[in-house]
């Protein structure tokens, strides 16, 4: 297995000592595995965020594979430890924190309390204001970003990240909605993830603004 | 006057979170909303009261991810 001295000089030498110090000290949820999720966790892997806790009850299905960020091998595994595989292939040094299990208001505050700052990535609308009014409540200093509205065939501009609350960021065109029949396809799922991606380097780095 | 997401809001006072919700066709379930930067939780939408003066914020999710 390659030193993880060599992959840490690999790290500072592209982001920089300071900056690199912050990530891999950083520790970060993800709420939900899918399209936001998995592609969230890759981009945060590929930052050499430190400490990453990864929640999602699912198992890797076919129709996930047009925008999650899994492969055929993975059929059937559960997406949490499908995603900590991967991410172990990019950096085996980081510290992947998985829980199988269904995000409640009652087990929420429990499973991300460690964490400086919190993706939600779920699917459904009202899972998502759930998650966003328990996490809020129970932490109201913690940062949280969300997803909302990356569906359909409209231009990537219309994503953006918002700061709305004192602590919350939204990520999405805010109104394409999987409820009037409009399509999750990856290049948009993935560029929102990367909008959440960003907006959590932003925060570890101290900017808090979007 | 209200202020929602920082705009001014004639909708008369009180008014209950459920009432303006409602009013703006956004299903409760579907929403977060702080007063006076207070998040208040959706089971007590139907109880709490905003008054005249009062900054509300609703974030509105729409489904996919």
């Amino acid at each position: 297995m390659i030193p993880k001295s060599l992959l840490d000089a690999a790290l500072c030498e592209r982001h920089g000592a300071d900056t690199q110090e912050k990530f891999s000290n950083a520790t970060v949820g993800i709420a939900g595995l899918g399209g936001l999720g998995s592609n969230i966790a890759i981009h945060l892997a590929r930052l050499g965020i430190g400490h990453l806790v990864l929640v999602d009850f699912d198992r890797v299905d076919l129709s996930n594979l047009n925008r999650q960020h899994y492969f055929l091998r993975h059929l059937g595994q559960w997406k949490t430890e499908a995603l900590k595989e991967q991410i172990l292939e990019i950096n085996p040094y980081l510290d992947c924190q998985l829980h199988t299990t269904r995000i409640t208001c009652e087990n929420a505050c429990c499973l991300f309390e460690g964490c400086d700052i919190v993706c939600e990535a779920f699917d459904q609308a009202d899972q998502k204001a759930m998650l966003i009014e328990t996490l809020i409540s129970g932490f109201p200093d913690k940062p949280l970003i969300s997803g909302s509205g990356m569906a359909g065939a409209h231009s990537a501009n219309t994503i953006q990240t918002l700061h709305r609350f004192r602590n919350l960021y939204l990520c999405g065109d805010k109104t394409s909605d999987i409820a009037d029949g409009e399509c999750l396809m990856s290049p948009r799922v993935g560029v929102c993830a990367a909008h959440e991606a960003t907006m959590v380097m932003r925060i570890v780095l101290g900017k808090t603004e979007p | 006057m209200l202020y929602i997401n920082g705009e001014p809001d004639d909708t008369g006072t009180p008014v209950t979170i459920l009432a303006l919700l409602q009013s703006r066709n956004l299903r409760p379930e579907r929403v977060a909303v702080e007063c006076n930067g207070v998040i208040i939780r959706r089971a007590a939408f139907s109880d709490t009261l905003v008054n005249d003066g009062d900054r509300i914020e609703i974030v509105h999710f729409v489904g996919g991810g």
